[in-house]
């Protein structure tokens, strides 16, 4: 599985990030981060809770910003400059534990909202892609309502829909899964199978490791703001090589 | 499970129980009021006081409203009339009928003018009020301040149409270069606005004709219930965007912007509207070089906006403050800019939440837009403690008259408040 996926993988490079830090006041969350990957990689990050795992994956699309170090997105340099933050970002597609759906929106007009205004998409156009990424994500007779009328899966699958109106180039995921019920959390993951299948490069924070042995092609263990351990998900699991590693896994794996 | 056996808990059902009427013991009048007026002995006696209290209040007006007179002509013929029985004296209302409406200087004949503007109101709020309109009826309402301006005011057209000329050409100054860049945009657009103005000033007075069209009526000569409609519309229109402008400014990053408005916020909801009221009567004219006046209706029209956008910046925030961190998140990570965030993501949901708070400050300033009575205007109030009272002939008609003022302004503000639950009902897309 893990030769086949590697496979895929180009020599392009989508997101380089070189001795990043962050601090929230006096308190460093980020420490040291170096951590390249290439197009078309799926990356599972994992760690205990407090170590900084949200805090890295929003450092990419500036929701956060950091200190020291660089971070370079699609060849585009993380700056304060807002021009460059909004280019990442229309690249860049995040979905966030809590849905963040737009309440007062329809699922449609959720889905189009960017393209419209960030991309000049025609309106027609755009409730198109909208249509065709809602099928995707099979939803599509979901359309017309509103947010708070469906379900949790559904409304995770409706904000990946919505990330994939804007063709993102890379996707960060963090913790889609963990607001929801365990019969739910099947159709968030097969829809992000597929995504995986088709080549999409993904970041995604998440505790599902079934998901991660059968798409990442690199398991990252974070602990205090430091990347502790990466490898192929293979050797991962069966041969954790850092005790702090070996420990989460047991806590994790254990019951 | 009435046919289930003792033994069994299996239970499976052969026949459908039909639909019933409820038996009248549990329906009908007389269950209701069983439930809701005489449920228990307190409750019981609660009732009955309560009915003493009601049939106390309208055996004492209820005679008085209906035994009133109308077609007197002065308080006086009205006692000679009623010969000592007690009942109201209506015909103040119909002989000053004009007056309380319109003031006491307007001219008669013009009567039609605010009348047509007051009409014309309806439909340019209909589109702004019931957003299932076609959109294009708002052109109606951004063309209503000027004609409303022309027909009230009178006067040469040409100072409504260089206003709305700068209007236009400060629009497209900025849809052209807000692209760009929003500050180039925004200064941009209001460079434009100004310049035309200048422009128009010279023109105006260029191209006014010596009598025109509609006759020039001076703001001091406005009056009566139309003064206080005017001043309501105007200031809780302007103060609505001001406060969401102040209330974003406070949110701002920016300290410098941040505490100007904060500063102002908290200086205003400081200080009574009626000393802001004196300072545009009194104080305010020292700011302006002595030669050039500022109108007295401006001056108060600025203050009470400035009062009220205050009191709306802070509701607003409470609706900014109510949404959760994720929504700016997810407008974010999504690539739009502060300006389209705000305006599709963040300010439909704050202002939704904000509606009974807008709504409780907007009725609140059409209540105090009669405190300009005290700076001898004379809206409603002021023409009734005023011209009407102290005239020999109605001089000690309390009652009649601030009753039918406070009439009027119940019907106004309850429209307002049914509106708003309307509204906060049909934008109900939540489902929590
Ligand atoms: N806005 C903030 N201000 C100060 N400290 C913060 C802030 N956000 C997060 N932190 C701290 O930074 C650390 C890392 O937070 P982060 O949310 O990245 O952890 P995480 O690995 O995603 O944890 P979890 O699995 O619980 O989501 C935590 O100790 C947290 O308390
Ligand atoms: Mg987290």
């Amino acid at each position: 599985m893990a030769e086949a996926a590697k496979l895929q993988v180009s020599d392009e490079i989508a997101i380089s990030i070189q001795k990043m830090n962050k601090w929230y006041g006096t308190f460093h969350v980020l420490r040291d981060i170096d951590l390249t990957v290439h197009r078309g990689e799926r990356i599972v990050i994992c760690g205990p809770s407090g170590s900084g795992k949200s805090t890295l994956i929003r450092c990419i699309n500036a929701l956060e910003e950091h200190q020291k170090g660089s971070i370079e997105v699609d060849g585009t340099l993380l700056s304060s400059d807002l021009k460059n933050i909004d280019k990442i970002r229309s690249e860049v597609g995040m979905c966030f534990q809590h849905f963040n759906l737009f309440p007062h929106l329809t699922i449609l007009e959720n889905c189009t909202l960017a393209p419209i205004w960030v991309r000049k998409t025609p309106k027609k156009e755009a409730e198109e892609i909208a249509m065709h990424f809602l099928e995707k994500v099979k939803i599509p007779d979901q359309a017309d309502k509103y947010p708070g009328q469906l379900s949790g899966g559904q409304q995770q699958r409706v904000a990946i829909a919505r990330s994939l109106c804007m063709r993102p180039r890379i996707m960060l995921f963090d913790e889609p899964t963990s607001a929801l019920d365990p019969e739910m959390i099947k159709e968030v993951l097969d829809t992000m199978i597929e995504l995986a299948e088709e080549g999409m490069t993904m970041l995604c924070v998440t505790h599902e490791m079934g998901f991660a042995r059968q798409v990442a092609n690199r398991v990252i263990f974070m602990d205090q703001g430091q990347i502790v351990e990466q490898n192929e998900p293979e050797a991962f699991f069966n041969n954790p090589q850092s005790p702090r590693t070996q420990l989460f896994l047991s806590q994790i794996l254990g019951h | 499970m009435s046919d289930t056996h003792e033994h069994s808990v299996a239970f499976v059902r052969t026949t459908e129980i039909p639909q019933q009427t409820a038996p009248s013991s549990a329906a009908g009048p007389v269950k209701w009021m069983r439930d809701n007026l005489f449920a228990t002995w307190p409750n019981a006696l609660l009732t009955v006081a309560a009915f003493y209290v009601i049939y106390l209040v309208l055996s004492a007006t209820l005679p008085w409203i209906l035994g009133g007179l109308w077609t007197t002509s002065s308080l006086s013929e009205c006692r000679e009339v009623l010969q000592g029985r007690s009942a109201a004296c209506f015909s103040v209302l119909t002989e000053r009928w004009n007056q309380l409406l319109f003031g006491f200087k307007y001219p008669a004949e013009l009567y039609w003018r605010p009348t047509l503007a007051f009409l014309l109101m309806f439909i340019a709020l209909a589109p702004v009020l019931f957003f299932d309109l076609p959109r294009k009826l708002l052109i109606i309402t951004g063309l209503f301040p000027f004609a409303a301006y022309w027909l009230i005011w009178g006067g040469t057209v040409w100072i409504p149409v260089f206003a709305l000329v700068g209007f236009v050409a400060g629009y497209f100054v900025y849809a052209r270069f807000v692209a760009q860049n929003f500050a180039a945009g925004f200064f941009g657009g209001i460079v434009a606005a100004a310049v035309v103005w200048y422009i128009g000033g010279f023109a105006v007075a260029a191209l006014a004709p010596a009598t025109p069209f509609l006759e020039a009526v001076p703001s001091r000569d406005l009056g009566g219930f139309m003064l206080n409609m005017m001043l309501g519309l105007t200031c809780v229109s302007l103060s609505i965007p001001l406060g969401i402008a102040l209330a974003l400014g406070r949110q701002s990053s920016m300290p410098l912007i941040k505490w100007i408005c904060v500063i102002f916020i908290e200086f205003i909801r400081g200080v009574p509207l009626i000393t802001l009221l004196f300072v545009a009567s009194v104080m305010l004219s020292y700011f302006f070089p002595p030669d050039q006046t500022v109108d007295l209706f401006v001056r108060v029209v600025i203050m009470i906006t400035l009062f009220s956008a205050a009191y709306i910046a802070e509701v607003i925030r409470g609706g900014l403050a109510a949404l959760p961190k994720g929504q700016y998140e997810a407008a974010d990570s999504l690539g739009l800019d502060y300006a389209q965030s705000m305006r599709l993501i963040i300010l439909p949901q704050a202002l939704k939440i904000s509606i009974p708070g807008i709504v409780n400050i907007a009725v609140g300033l059409f209540k105090d837009t009669t405190l300009v009575s005290v700076i001898s205007m004379f809206d409603m109030v002021g023409m009734i403690r005023g011209p009407i009272l102290a005239s020999t002939d109605w001089n000690g008609v309390y009652w009649e008259l601030f009753g039918f003022a406070a009439l009027l302004f119940f019907v106004v503000c309850y429209g307002i408040s049914q509106y708003s639950q309307w509204l906060e009902r049909r934008l109900a897309t939540d489902h929590r």
